[in-house]
């Protein structure tokens, strides 16, 4: 089971993902980043959207990744609360979002998110667990 | 970050010695307690700097220099073009230009304090802001074009605001340069009703009055006297510049391979000034600087409209607009000659002494009015640039008091609810769009204002002129 917390950094935040697999590490980490924005709970997964990406390696695939769904999330008008990574490999992903049109009555609106960052930015695995981490800019 | 490490150079200038890859010393301009206070990523991010190609005498860090990517928040670098300089994200930030700009309402703190409320609701209720924050301006992609190329020149020639604005604006509002065909389409369309937008974080609109005046004569020159109340805006270029931002982020690192130039953290991708991707990069911030330029222009001419229903003569005359996060070219005096070089200020600001031509005419002889925001519930400060500080920085100071809790701890300690309670208790009125940013933004979450503003002030590289006291905020 996947899980994402966060980790400090001064002027902004550090996201991290944990999971079974690095597809489901960058998925949580979506999460942490979008519950930065809203309470992911109160999101109902109405809308779905395409995602691919591609990098030169893992690490700026992540953060590839991470600012495509904040581009494609600003550009339909909508939040996300689902991610979902079916093929991934070291230098490209493909998968699907779902969320729904923003409402800040409903979503609790709490901070934007400018970007994701190469800052504290890692990947790797620790006891059989994936994570994947970096710094969003706030 | 520890003191053995540095090499005082009097009590508010610490220097990194040369090392290893560093082309240049760093130096951090702070005296001892905020030194100690300050984290050791700045010791890391300061040196980092100090090793990129065509750096010019020093790899600066401001007084409120804390973490930041690549550059610390804070930072200050100069490149030369012509010694293979290069043009780095990570100097500027993804939000392109954020910065200030403060009106002189002519108000009486008195007349204001009875309509505080009126006053902060109303003008709440006309400036977008929060998560997301869309206004009612909408622009055809012609006129996108205008304000990416012209700025706030554009803007006003739409209607939003006076002329006389444009003189008191950096850059009269518009840097040359800005070439819409180097920002990208995701960019152009993520920008769709964001002009006039406050947007969220650390921004805000503070309702202000002069509480104490250090430099009678220069004060007056600014419009500034004691008691009378001043509106400060601070914001950047919204949705359409954090574009820029990570667009470019993963161009320049293609580019840093591409050029060979050895990075000591990745957030520092960087290209050539004069290479096709450092020139494109430089262009689309550009047109970056102009959006937040006029962001901040057409939200001035909302806070007028808002200032007039409660006042209906009021005026609000513009002090200064000043970025934060920017690049620029500019002439500065290096080993006796004069060099045109790209200044990266990362979290710092602008501060032109008396001499440069630059300045507005009624600035001339005088300096840069420098506008260092402060936090909700302590003060701002408007300074004077000198010549001093164009000797020893570029021409730069720090940006705001900078952070010394993180974002996490801060919502760990304190309720938005409790601390608007708090600051009511003390004068000043707050109207937030989310509490948890509010929590985050707590005024102890910050270092002290003032004693970022006396390391700057006895480092000489700007002047006190007058300090702000907010009366009301608002928050995105």
């Amino acid at each position: 089971m996947g899980r994402f917390e966060y980790f400090e950094h001064l002027a902004d935040m550090g996201i991290v993902g944990w999971g079974a697999s690095l597809a489901e590490a960058f998925e949580e980490a979506a999460k942490a980043m979008f519950n930065l924005i809203i309470d992911i709970d109160q999101v109902k997964p109405s809308q779905r959207l395409p995602i691919h990406c591609r990098a030169e390696d893992t690490e700026e695939l992540f953060v590839e990744w991470l600012n495509q769904l904040l581009t494609e999330a600003d550009i339909n008008g909508l939040v996300l609360s689902r991610f979902r990574i079916d093929r991934i490999t070291e230098k490209e992903l493909h998968g699907w979002v779902e969320g729904e049109r923003f409402d800040p009555q409903r979503h609790n609106p709490k901070v934007e998110v400018k970007a994701a960052t190469y800052s504290g930015l890692a990947i790797g695995e620790r006891d059989g667990e994936f994570f994947a981490r970096c710094v969003v800019d706030i | 970050m520890e003191l053995k490490k540095l090499i005082a150079e009097g009590e508010y200038e610490w220097v990194i010695p040369r090392q290893g890859e560093m082309k240049v010393p760093g130096k951090i301009y702070a005296h001892r307690k905020l030194i100690e206070e300050m984290d050791e990523k700045v010791y890391e991010q300061v040196t980092n700097v100090a090793c990129l190609p065509g750096i010019q005498k020093f790899s600066l860090a401001m007084p409120d220099a804390h973490w930041g990517y690549g550059f610390p928040i804070g930072g200050v670098a100069a490149f030369d073009p012509d010694q293979g300089g290069i043009i780095s994200v990570g100097g500027v930030g993804f939000d392109v230009n954020c910065g200030v700009r403060t009106l002189c309402t002519g108000l009486d703190l008195e007349e204001v304090r009875p309509k505080l409320k009126d006053i902060v609701d109303t003008l709440f209720g006309i400036v977008p802001a929060g998560v997301g924050s869309r206004g009612k301006i909408s622009l055809s992609s012609s006129q996108v074009e205008g304000v990416l190329t012209k700025g706030a020149q554009w803007v006003v020639g739409l209607g939003y605001g006076e002329k006389e604005d444009l003189e008191f604006t950096e850059e009269r509002g518009m840097v040359p340069g800005g070439d819409p065909g180097a920002v990208s389409q995701k960019a152009l369309q993520r920008e769709k009703r964001q002009v006039g937008t406050l947007g969220s974080g650390n921004h805000y609109l503070e309702v202000q009055w002069v509480e104490e005046v250090y430099d009678p004569s220069t004060a007056s020159k600014f419009g500034l006297e004691k008691n009378k109340v001043t509106i400060t805006i601070h914001c950047g270029s919204r949705a359409l510049g954090h574009q820029v931002g990570t667009d470019y982020l993963r161009i320049l690192a293609e580019a840093s391979r591409k050029y060979g130039i050895p990075i000591k953290e990745r957030e520092l991708v960087c290209a050539p000034i004069d290479s096709p991707e450092g020139k494109r990069y430089f262009s689309a911030v550009n047109c970056a600087i102009n959006y937040a330029f006029a962001n901040r222009q057409v939200i001035t001419h909302l806070v007028r409209e808002g200032l007039n229903r409660v006042f209906p003569r009021a005026e609000a005359k513009l002090l200064y607009d000043v970025g934060h996060n920017t690049c620029k070219l500019e002439n500065h005096r290096i080993d006796g000659q004069e060099r045109r070089v790209l200044v990266h200020r990362k979290g710092a600001t602008r501060a032109f002494g008396p001499q440069r031509g630059e300045l507005p005419q009624p600035y001339q002889g005088i300096g840069q009015p420098v506008i260092i925001g402060g936090t909700m519930g302590t003060s701002s400060y408007i300074l004077v640039g000198t010549e001093t500080g164009e000797e020893k920085a570029f021409a730069s100071v720090c940006h705001g008091a900078g952070r010394r809790m993180s974002r996490k701890r801060a919502m760990k300690t304190w309720r938005g609810e409790r601390l608007l309670d708090e600051l009511k208790s003390k004068g000043i009125y707050i109207r937030g769009h989310s509490m948890s940013g509010l929590a985050e933004e707590a005024p102890m979450a910050y270092k002290d204002v003032t004693e970022v503003v006396e390391a700057i002030h006895n480092a000489g590289l700007a002047r006190k002129v007058v300090r702000l006291k907010p009366m009301g905020c608002i928050k995105g």
